[in-house]
C-alpha cells in the first residue's frame, strides 16, 4: 500500500497508478453539490476563494451529525459523477485530489489529465468505518449549508484506491461488459 | 374499534428511524455473507467483506451505516378495525425528526428543490394504506439518493416482448454502474399505472430478502434478470465481479389493457428498513 499526504506535490501524483491502494495523511475539504456551485461561482465572478485549493484534495461527502463524545458521525463518499460540472475549473484553480464514488465523465478525465490531478475512490457505503480514519474534523466555511458545508478533516491512514490517474487511465472504463 | 395514541406512534416511528438507520437488515447481512462466499474475483470478495464489516462497526459503535441517512419513507398499515387519537402525520413528523436527531443522523431534506436551502430533517415521505384487521404497522425506509438517483420508468407496449423489460431492468442497472453503491438490491415494479408502477418498485426493497428456488413464472421472471444483471460485472463498488445484485425483488399489480407500466428502483448495499406492529 502507498503513502501519500497532503499538499499533494508533482512527485507524489507522478508515482499513483490507476488501481493503487492508497493510505492517505493530512488535511483534506469536503464539499458537494452547493458548496462546488458556490466555489465555481466565485472563480468565475474573480473573488478570492475561501479556502487555498493549491494542491488541495476535495472529498465529496456530507457526514452526518457527530456523536456525543467522537470526532464525526458517518462519513463515506457521495457519487461523484454530480460533481463533474464543476471539477474542472477547481482543477485549473489548483485543486490536485478529488475523492468519491464512482465514474468521472470525459471532461473531468481530460482535466485531470491537463492539470496533473488524481481521482480516489473511497470505500462506497462504509460512512461508519472511514469514521475511525479521521483525527479531528469541523466545519470551515459555507456553514449555513449544513452538511453541505466544507469540512475540514485530518485523517490518518485514511484507505483509498487510485480510480484516474495523472494519465487518464481509468479503473472503471475497462469494467462493464456487454452482455 | 381499539384505539391507538399518536404519541405511541411518534415514539416507534423515532425508534424505528435509529433501528433501520444504525442495524444493517439480517436478510441483507446474510445475503452478502453469502455473496462473499460464491465471489470469485478476490478484490470484490474483500470489499465485500469491508461492507460487511462497515456494517458491524456501526452496530456497534452505533455510528449511521452509511453518512446518507436517506429521504425518510414512512410506509402505514391501519387496520380498519383500529384508530389514532390525535395527529397522525404529525406524530410521523415529530417522530422522525425525535428519532433523526437523537440517532446522530443526516438533515438531508431541502424545503424547496427549486430554492435549495439549508437542510432539515423533514418532511418524510409517507405512504399510508388501510388494511384488514386492529393493528397499525410501521415500516421505516430510510432511502438514500446516489441509489434513488438511479430510479427508471418506462412505458411500454402492451404486445412488448418479454425480453425487452428484461433489458430495460438490466440497462437501468448498467446505467447505475459503479455509482450508486454496488452491489445492489433491484426493486421492481410492473403494472398499475405510471404512479403505482413507481410505488411498487419502492415497496419491493421491503421484501426480505430470501434465496429460494423460483417456482412461479415471476419467480423465474425475476431469477433470470438478476443473473443477467450479475453478469454485467460491475462487481462491488464498481471495480467487478459477479456480486452487481444481492437480490431482485418484484411486485406485480394488474394493469390497463393498453399498457405495460415497468418501474425500477435501485438500492445501494446498505438497504436499510425495519418495522414494527402496534
Amino acid at each position: 500500500m502507498k503513502k501519500i499526504k497532503t499538499p499533494l506535490d508533482k512527485a507524489q501524483i507522478e508515482k499513483l497508478k490507476a488501481g493503487d491502494e492508497v493510505s492517505l495523511s493530512g488535511v483534506i475539504y469536503t464539499a458537494r453539490d452547493q458548496a462546488h456551485k458556490r466555489l465555481v461561482e466565485a472563480i468565475k465572478a474573480g473573488r478570492k476563494l475561501p479556502i487555498d485549493l493549491k494542491g488541495q484534495m476535495i472529498y465529496y461527502c456530507g457526514p452526518t451529525k457527530t456523536p456525543r463524545g467522537k470526532t464525526i458521525g458517518s462519513c463515506g463518499p457521495t457519487t461523484s459523477s454530480r460533481m463533474d460540472g464543476f471539477t474542472p475549473l477547481l482543477l485549473k484553480a489548483g485543486l490536485k485530489g478529488m475523492i468519491g464514488k464512482g465514474s468521472r465523465s470525459p471532461e473531468v478525465i481530460t482535466a485531470i489529465k491537463k492539470y496533473k490531478g488524481v481521482y480516489f475512490s473511497a470505500y462506497a457505503g462504509c460512512g461508519a468505518l472511514l469514521a475511525k480514519y479521521i483525527k479531528k474534523a469541523g466545519p470551515v466555511v459555507y456553514k449555513d449549508l449544513g452538511p453541505e458545508a466544507i469540512h475540514r478533516l485530518e485523517v490518518k491512514g485514511f484507505p483509498l484506491i487510485v480510480a484516474i490517474d495523472a494519465k487518464g487511465n481509468n479503473i472503471y472504463a475497462r469494467r462493464t461488459t456487454k452482455i | 374499534m381499539r384505539k391507538i395514541l399518536a404519541k405511541k406512534i411518534e415514539n416507534m416511528v423515532a425508534e424505528l428511524c435509529i433501528l433501520a438507520n444504525l442495524n444493517l437488515r439480517n436478510d441483507v447481512l446474510a445475503t452478502l455473507k453469502a455473496a462473499r462466499l460464491k465471489e470469485k474475483h478476490s478484490q470484490a470478495k474483500s470489499l465485500i467483506s469491508v461492507i460487511i464489516q462497515n456494517a458491524l462497526i456501526a452496530k456497534k459503535e452505533k455510528r449511521a451505516i452509511c453518512q446518507d441517512t436517506g429521504m425518510p419513507c414512512v410506509f402505514v398499515e391501519i387496520g380498519q378495525k383500529a384508530y389514532v387519537e390525535g395527529d397522525l402525520k404529525a406524530a410521523i413528523k415529530k417522530g422522525v425528526e425525535a428519532g433523526y436527531k437523537k440517532g446522530f443522523l443526516r438533515n438531508s431534506i431541502v424545503h424547496n428543490p427549486l430554492v435549495r436551502q439549508s437542510p432539515r430533517y423533514l418532511p418524510p415521505v409517507i405512504h399510508i394504506d388501510i388494511v384488514k384487521g386492529s393493528k397499525l404497522k410501521l415500516t421505516v425506509l430510510p432511502k438514500g439518493f446516489g441509489c434513488e438517483n438511479k430510479a427508471q420508468l418506462k412505458m411500454f407496449k402492451p404486445t412488448a416482448k418479454i425480453s425487452e423489460i428484461k433489458n430495460f431492468i438490466v440497462e437501468a442497472v448498467r446505467t447505475a454502474g459503479p455509482d450508486a453503491c454496488p452491489p445492489y438490491v433491484v426493486g421492481v415494479g410492473i403494472g398499475g399505472t405510471a404512479d403505482y408502477a413507481a410505488f411498487l418498485a419502492k415497496k419491493a426493497l421491503l421484501q426480505r430478502i430470501e434465496s429460494r428456488k423460483p417456482q412461479t413464472e415471476n419467480q423465474k421472471f425475476a431469477n433470470d434478470v438478476l443473473q443477467a444483471i450479475n453478469k454485467l460485472n460491475i462487481g462491488p463498488m464498481g471495480l467487478g465481479g459477479k456480486t452487481t445484485a444481492l437480490a431482485l425483488n418484484l411486485e406485480i399489480y394488474p394493469t390497463h389493457i393498453a399498457g405495460l407500466p415497468v418501474a425500477v428502483n435501485i438500492s445501494c448495499h446498505a438497504l436499510r428498513s425495519a418495522a414494527a406492529l402496534i
